[in-house]
């Protein structure tokens, strides 16, 4: 498929003298395969999302053209490309040398450990390979059915849909909740009095069940709420009860599943690289060293990977800083009631216990943060200072972004605000059967920043095409709260 | 390129050959395309294609940073990417407008079916022919300059192979007669289809900067359509007020002549430069006029209709007047010439532009005729 991608002799000993090191001081991942591939390949392949297979899109040729480009413009490298499944696949670029070839294959068993261990991947599919080449063979299918067209153009209407998932749910305990068909049922059934068969006429008049049918109708539509409770999950909730075909409904769940599997990584950015980056450098200068002639190639290689362009946070760096702040306090002692409480700097920078806990701490910090629970636990106002951290804004009158404040509490609010729900504004469906007629309302939980006007309303035109009947959103626009709406010809904004 | 990619490829390829083509009219009418073209292709600068989402806004959006500055600092609006990426759904990129390359070939078909135009009918000189030597074999015989060097030694060092004779730590190898290959070739002949496009200009005072643009406007899309229906395409330039002169394509759209207009001195100067460098038997040419029809003399628009009516047209494919609004107004040469010929002529296309939106319907008219 891709040529001879197996490694040289020489490298695949390294790789697995590399993966003995990093099993012996702790790491433990998936068998992780490598592939040695050119550029071409690997552009395709990160087009593909890391997979050697995906179901036929056009954004796919788009991001490939985009990277090549990059490439050949000599604008963006990608050095590492490593997929979450079992076993582990990771690509390494034919043209790279050996000390980033080593570099590379360290930094992968990171990110293989952190899948194999990290809570937030727990629930994801470890044979995701196998998924994406099914999901790409029923989407072909589907295409050879019912037309290119039409198929790539509902693909179009669910992806701007994807982000609507609930992050959660994988972790929620199934609890048996009604279906669109027994809801249904439920209604059409009119409360009767028992009688015999030959009876029945006399003792459940006609006029009588249509008393009764109505004022069940009457009461449903006071009280009940459909969804009982807002449902995060619009694509699992439009796949209930949407008005879909089967083969629309294939590829609502196709999608609903790779957003699922996607979700953890985009949740674990800042963690996760910061792991890989952590343990690369602790193999590469400490525990597999490399020789004299290696390490000025790999110093400046890791200053790539850390370096900071102005008004970008790189989770390379925060992740990997924030590790070893946090390996440094518990090597210290630095934790606990009494250092809290302690107020006297000098008291606190020089504060050591040799408890030597730092390494067992970071195990375990792997396993159960995420990035958003990662920097609410362990970010701290020294740690803040250190490296340097400000929020900047968005100057409109000079069309530039300024830094606007260095107080810890405000940095550290805006950067959990950046990582809440991955980055993704909190949607969820509150009514199913909005003003009685069928109608969808969404509800936005703003947080401060407006949606972005225009996809909105591109949005809602998407979302009535599977819902087909009008769709609104409620949401805040410049302070006001505001209705977004679309009913199929066109879209309305009012107050409420 | 693998070939997996290569579908998904064809398909956003097809997504933006859509929206060029939806795009084209605006494109045609402000001309900025012009100046974006490169040797074979063009450089469209389309607004990005994105998925749309519920996403924030990106106006309002500030965010967290590190290093160096005081509060008010300016940290730029840098949009760059870390140096390592790992493989997962590429989700927040830069805002950039998206520029796709589109061949030349590509847009003129886009044009093409944008304006529904008809091929164009070859004026039937099948006759002409031009030879060609393509290199497409191995010969054992052949002249000494077009001894293949590679093939010769592989043959060399297969029969010392095979004679035992070739040594390793030696490798002496030394072709002998039977040994030597020669590329061979083979003459094709094919059809002539050259075509010139002559352009004239009034560049008489009356003509300003904007009927000029109108015209290069024009003039861009008429190259763009014949190019691809022609193997080799001349071009030449022919500007005129009272006296013509043939200038060089720069000169065309930037002269400025203060004189009145002898619309007749362009024919002539035309005429002379077919009969001297485009035998129209070998030749389909193409005159294109543009003028705001302000001709000097009645005198003269009939010298103009006799020369029209006696040489260039029997010699052309066609003869396409344009005639661009100025701010005196139009002039009458238009409706000298329906006059003259009828509105509906064979060989004569005309075109009223009266700005930058109705040179779509100018190309129309004048490509529409497949001639």
């Amino acid at each position: 498929m891709l040529g001879d991608t197996r490694l040289s002799p020489e490298l695949q000993e390294l790789a697995d003298s590399l993966a003995g090191t990093a099993r012996e001081s702790g790491l433990d991942f998936f068998d992780t395969i490598f592939e040695m591939i050119d550029y071409n390949q690997l552009a395709e392949i990160a087009a593909y999302g890391g997979f050697p297979t995906r179901y036929p899109h056009w954004r796919f040729g788009m991001e490939y053209e985009r990277i090549a480009k990059s490439y050949t413009y000599g604008l963006s490298i990608i050095y590492e490309m490593v997929i979450n499944n079992n076993p582990c696949y990771a690509y390494l670029l034919r043209a790279n040398s050996l000390v980033f070839q080593k570099t590379v294959i360290a930094h992968v068993y990171g990110h293989g450990d952190f899948f194999k261990n990290n809570y937030w991947f727990s629930r994801t599919n470890r044979k995701m390979l196998d998924q994406m080449a099914n999901h790409a063979s029923v989407v072909k299918g589907l295409i050879e059915d019912i037309g290119h067209d039409e198929v790539e153009d509902f693909i179009d209407s669910i992806l701007s849909l994807e982000n609507l998932i609930d992050i959660n749910a994988p972790f929620e305990q199934k609890i048996s909740r009604d279906t669109g068909d027994e809801l249904a049922k439920r209604r059409i059934q009119t409360p009767k009095i028992d009688s015999k068969k030959y009876m029945d006429s006399y003792v459940n008049p006609k006029d009588y069940l249509e008393n009764q049918r109505q004022l069940q109708q009457n009461q449903m539509t006071q009280s009940e709420k459909f969804p009982d409770k807002p449902a995060r999950d619009v694509l699992t909730f439009l796949l209930e009860f949407g008005p879909l075909e089967q083969w629309q409904k294939q590829i609502v769940r196709i999608i609903r599943d790779e957003a699922y599997y996607f979700a953890p990584q985009g949740q674990t950015k800042i963690i996760n690289e910061g792991w890989a980056t952590y343990w690369h450098s602790k193999m590469m200068t400490e525990l597999a060293p490399l020789n004299d002639s290696e390490i000025i190639d790999y110093c400046d290689h890791y200053a790539g990977v850390v370096a900071t362009a102005p008004g970008q946070l790189n989770p390379y760096k925060l992740g990997v800083e924030l590790l070893k702040h946090v390996k440094r306090r518990w090597d210290r002692g630095q934790f606990g009631l009494d250092y809290i409480h302690c107020d006297d700097p000098k008291e606190r920078a020089d504060w050591n216990k040799n408890l030597g806990l730092g390494s067992e701490k970071l195990m375990e910090v792997r396993k159960l943060h995420n990035d958003i629970t990662f920097i609410d636990e362990f970010l701290d106002e020294d740690f803040c200072h250190n490296s340097k951290m400000f929020l900047y804004d968005y100057d409109p009158r000079t069309n530039r972004y300024v830094i606007s404040s260095r107080n810890f509490n405000e940095i550290k609010q805006g950067l959990l605000r950046q990582l809440t729900n991955f980055g993704q504004p909190i949607i969820s469906v509150i009514d199913g059967n909005y003003k009685n007629r069928g109608e969808l309302l969404l509800v936005h939980q703003h947080d401060g920043i407006d949606l972005k006007h225009e996809f909105t309303l591109e949005v809602l035109r998407n979302l009535y095409k599977v819902w087909q009947r009008p769709v609104h959103i409620q949401t805040l626009v410049e302070d006001v709260e505001r209705k977004v709406s679309f009913d199929g010809s066109s879209h309305q904004v009012e107050k409420i | 390129m693998p070939m997996k990619m290569e579908s998904d490829l064809n398909r956003f390829r097809k997504i933006i050959k859509g929206k060029v083509q939806k795009e084209l009219r605006k494109f045609i009418s402000n001309g900025d395309l012009i100046g974006r073209q490169g040797k074979k292709q063009i450089t469209i600068p389309l607004p990005r294609i994105d998925i749309p989402k519920f996403q924030f806004g990106s106006d309002q959006q500030g965010g967290v940073g590190q290093g160096e500055g005081e509060p008010g600092d300016e940290v730029g609006q840098g949009q760059s990417q870390p140096g390592e990426g790992e493989g997962e759904a590429g989700d927040q990129e830069g805002q950039h407008t998206l520029e796709v390359d589109v061949s030349l070939e590509e847009l003129a078909q886009i044009l093409g079916e944008e304006l529904e135009l008809p091929n164009i009918e070859n004026k039937g000189k099948k006759n002409v022919e031009d030879k060609h030597y393509k290199y497409t074999g191995i010969l054992r015989q052949g002249p000494e300059s077009l001894k293949h060097f590679r093939r010769t030694y592989k043959e060399a060092l297969k029969r010392s192979i095979s004679l035992g004779t070739y040594d390793p730590d030696n490798p002496v190898i030394i072709p002998i007669k039977e040994d030597k290959r020669y590329r061979s070739y083979k003459i094709i002949n094919e059809p002539v289809a050259n075509a010139v496009i002559l352009y004239m200009m009034d560049v008489s005072g009356s003509m300003g900067d904007e009927q000029k643009e109108v015209v290069r406007l024009t003039s861009f899309w008429l190259d763009t359509w014949l190019r691809t229906q022609y193997k080799g395409i001349e071009r030449r330039y022919i500007i005129h007020d009272a006296t013509a002169r043939e200038v060089d394509e720069d000169t065309f759209y930037r002269t400025k002549e203060s004189g009145g207009t002898l619309i007749s001195s362009a024919y002539k100067l035309a005429t002379k430069m077919i009969e001297e460098n485009f035998n129209p038997s070998e030749w389909n040419i193409y005159l294109f006029h543009f003028s705001d029809g302000d001709n000097w003399s009645g005198n003269d628009t009939a010298d103009c209709m006799k020369l029209l009516e006696s040489t260039l047209m029997p010699i052309s494919n066609m003869f396409c007047y344009g005639q661009v609004e100025s701010r005196y107004g139009s002039g009458q040469f238009l409706r000298d010439l329906h006059k003259h010929f009828g509105e509906q002529h064979d060989q004569l296309t005309t075109a009223q532009i009266k700005d930058r939106d109705a040179i779509v319907d100018a190309l129309k008219t004048f490509l529409g005729k497949g001639k």
